[in-house]
């Protein structure tokens, strides 16, 4: 146990290193330990990636009731692309800001839809069939009601971590810990609302509720992609400070970053992504946690400009692969979210009876 | 020398109650005696008219006595659980045993065709009991590093059996009544549909008798066994009682979240942590707390109703942040 931690710690001073001195090569400090483990990452990283490549040409082509060189062929193939692209978007979103939530949280075992945005959604969906009936959730869909969406969300979240992470009693488990009860009492109030509704709107609230890449509107993707896009690249950019404050306030502080600047700046970048993925295709708890925890497995370096690509293509491949098997191959198409969430939920488990300590 | 110490502890922990009945006690008891008068007061149906005294007897005295009852037992066992897993934030709702009390629930749902209430409520006991057990027995194998993670980890852990019945759920297209049943309400209660609720004065009256040793095991599981306490026997014990408790309230009544979590931390809060003299009050103030939700949640949305677990999750939630956010500044909380 102990050689393992001072291999970690050497490895973390190696990054650290590297992050600060980028210009001098003859130093040398690279991400991985050894050859074999950046041959084991790229051939990984190359097999998710041709993975859900393969898949993702599956499921565009794949089954397709229209012959090759049929003039119908393009349109049946255009509203499967629209699929494919939202599931690229969720992969994106959702393993960037798990992976990135983990870093500033110095905690891999939790996920940041921990931080409500599952409630504020559900609530924001719930209360338009509550009080304006199905027809306006039905309508409640344009560009400008997406907007709406996200800017709740994101505004919710930086009152909190505003409010919660300055000030002299700065706390980021506590932060934590609001955000869950303010989730709480967000359910507590949408599922009364949802016990009042006619079990008619009833169906049609919960084929909102479920995430699923099916009921992505390509409307959205004008601005969506451009948002995650952007976010993505500053969150990437942001790879060499992400893995200072990885180690915690005091050691980022004395490398000089400003821990808690960086913490908020993440912490906002994150709360888009994960409003982006939610409003785009309905809440997911446990998805990002399930892509993080693989890619740590086999990604043998805490070098986030590692981590971001294998979590993003390894999501891709769970997506793309997930959504082949079950329409294609078991035909039970309704349920592929819910069996991602259990599967997710089973390795949090698996995981977290197996630490030592928290 | 070791025998005359555990007839010692065993003796003392044997709660005497004369210290008990201060007038703020007295105070606080006719208080709840009158919110409860008003419970029994409160509703559509006009009790003066004919036949108003069979609909007090059959829907009112038996609502008034079944909020009693679970503000009670949901309070106690926040209160054990605290002292339990020496964490103040930790509840039924925190630690995911509510979720497992569904997942039971639903489990005998769907290997019985049409199950009895008995069979329901053996359910949602025998798997909380198992899902706090796990919880449990996670936090002793743990070493943790800040006492806010417990909560943290608690509620994902509820995560993860919530999207394990929400599977089943959507399997066998149970949905909405999982949905309807874990919206806590008293509204359904009558003669004939609550008298289960009754095993929580049993829970209670184990839970009095054990005050002492669950003080000691509040020390902490070495200080506790040299004092002369079976630790894990006594854990054991405890457990069961929790699950027993809580397992009947979700089966008769349904969620009533944050209630074992704000009524004992406002109780020692201005009485400090001795539990053989704080257990009343926690009692009394847990009852108290779900009279007053429950009077909210008639009275609002006259002649309807709303459930109760949605003002007890409001205010629940509310109160909770005020805690974690006095706790911040007093430095309670690392």
């Amino acid at each position: 146990m102990s050689t393992l931690i001072e291999e970690k710690t050497k490895q973390r001073e190696a990054y650290a290193v590297d992050g600060r001195s980028q210009h001098t090569e003859e130093r040398c400090a690279t991400a991985f330990r050894s050859k074999r483990e950046q041959r084991r990452y790229w051939l990984f990283l190359t097999f998710f990636i041709v993975g859900g490549l393969l898949c993702a040409f599956g499921l565009l082509v794949y089954n397709n009731p229209v012959p090759f060189d049929s003039p119908s062929f393009i349109p049946v193939v255009e509203r499967r692309v629209v699929a494919v692209i939202t599931m690229a978007i969720a992969a994106l979103c959702q393993s960037l800001a798990t992976v990135a939530f983990h870093s500033v949280t110095n905690n891999r075992i939790i996920t940041p839809s921990l931080l409500g945005f599952d409630a504020l959604y559900s609530t924001i969906q719930t209360s338009m069939i509550f009080f304006f009936g199905a027809g306006a959730l039905i309508g409640f869909s344009g560009t400008s009601a997406f907007l709406t969406q996200v800017g709740l969300m994101v505004l919710m979240s930086l009152l909190l971590y505003g409010w919660l992470l300055s000030g002299k009693y700065g706390n980021l488990q506590l932060m934590l810990l609001v955000g869950i009860i303010i989730g709480t009492g967000l359910n507590s109030v949408s599922s009364f609302m949802r016990r009042m509704l006619a079990p008619s709107e009833f169906d049609v609230l919960q084929a909102r509720l479920f995430g699923s890449v099916m009921h992505a509107d390509a409307a959205y993707f004008p601005i969506v992609i451009p948002i995650v896009i952007v976010v993505g690249t500053l969150l990437y950019s942001f790879s060499n400070r992400l893995n200072v404050v990885a180690l915690g306030k005091d050691v980022a502080t004395s490398f000089g970053v400003n821990h808690r600047r960086s913490v908020i700046f993440t912490l906002v970048l994150i709360s888009l992504l994960m409003s982006v993925s939610t409003a785009l295709i309905g809440p997911l708890t446990f998805f990002g946690f399930l892509v993080a925890t693989l890619s740590y497995q086999v990604t043998a370096t805490y070098d986030h400009k590692y981590v971001f690509p294998m979590a993003f293509a390894l999501g891709f491949f769970v997506l793309t692969s997930a959504y082949f098997f079950m329409y294609h191959i078991l035909n039970t198409p309704s349920v592929v979210s819910v069996i991602i969430e259990l599967f997710g939920g089973i390795i949090f488990l698996a995981v977290i009876l197996r630490r030592k300590s928290l | 020398m070791q025998k005359p110490m555990t007839t010692r502890v065993e003796t003392l922990s044997q709660p005497s109650f004369s210290n008990i009945w201060t007038k703020s006690f007295i105070v606080a008891m006719l208080v709840v005696f009158i919110l409860a008068g008003l419970s029994l007061v409160t509703g559509v149906y006009d009790i003066r008219q004919e036949g108003g005294s069979d609909m007090f007897w059959i829907t009112r005295v038996p609502r008034t006595i079944a909020i009693m009852l679970t503000g009670a037992a949901m309070a106690m066992s926040g209160l054990v659980m605290q002292l339990i897993t020496q964490n103040r934030l930790v509840e039924p709702t925190t630690t995911g045993t509510l979720e497992w009390a569904g997942l039971g629930l639903l489990a005998v749902y769907l290997l019985v065709p049409a199950p009895t209430l008995m069979m329901r409520m053996t359910g949602a006991i025998v798997f909380s009991f198992i899902g706090t057990m796990v919880f449990f027995w996670f936090l002793r194998s743990v070493k943790l590093r800040s006492s806010l993670i417990v909560p943290i980890i608690g509620l994902m852990l509820g995560a993860v059996v919530s999207a394990v019945s929400t599977f089943l759920g959507l399997f066998f297209q149970a949905s909405q009544t999982i949905e309807g049943w874990f919206v806590g309400s008293f509204a359904s209660v009558q003669v004939g549909r609550y008298e289960y609720l009754w095993l929580i004065i049993i829970v209670t009256f184990f839970i009095f008798i054990l005050a002492n040793r669950l003080t000691l095991a509040g020390l902490g599981e070495d200080v506790a066994t040299s004092l002369g306490v079976n630790y894990s026997r006594l854990i054991l014990i405890a457990t069961g009682l929790i699950a027993l408790a809580v397992g009947v309230v979700a089966t008769v009544i349904g969620n009533l979240p944050f209630l074992g979590l704000i009524v004992p931390n406002i109780v020692s809060m201005f009485r400090g942590d001795d539990l053989r003299s704080n257990l009343p009050w926690v009692c009394v103030i847990g009852m108290g707390t779900v009279l007053v939700s429950d009077l909210i949640s008639r009275t609002i949305i006259m002649p309807f109703e709303l459930p109760v677990s949605l003002i007890l999750g409001t205010m629940g939630s509310i109160v909770f942040i005020v805690i974690l956010l006095r706790q911040r500044k007093t430095g309670g909380v690392r």
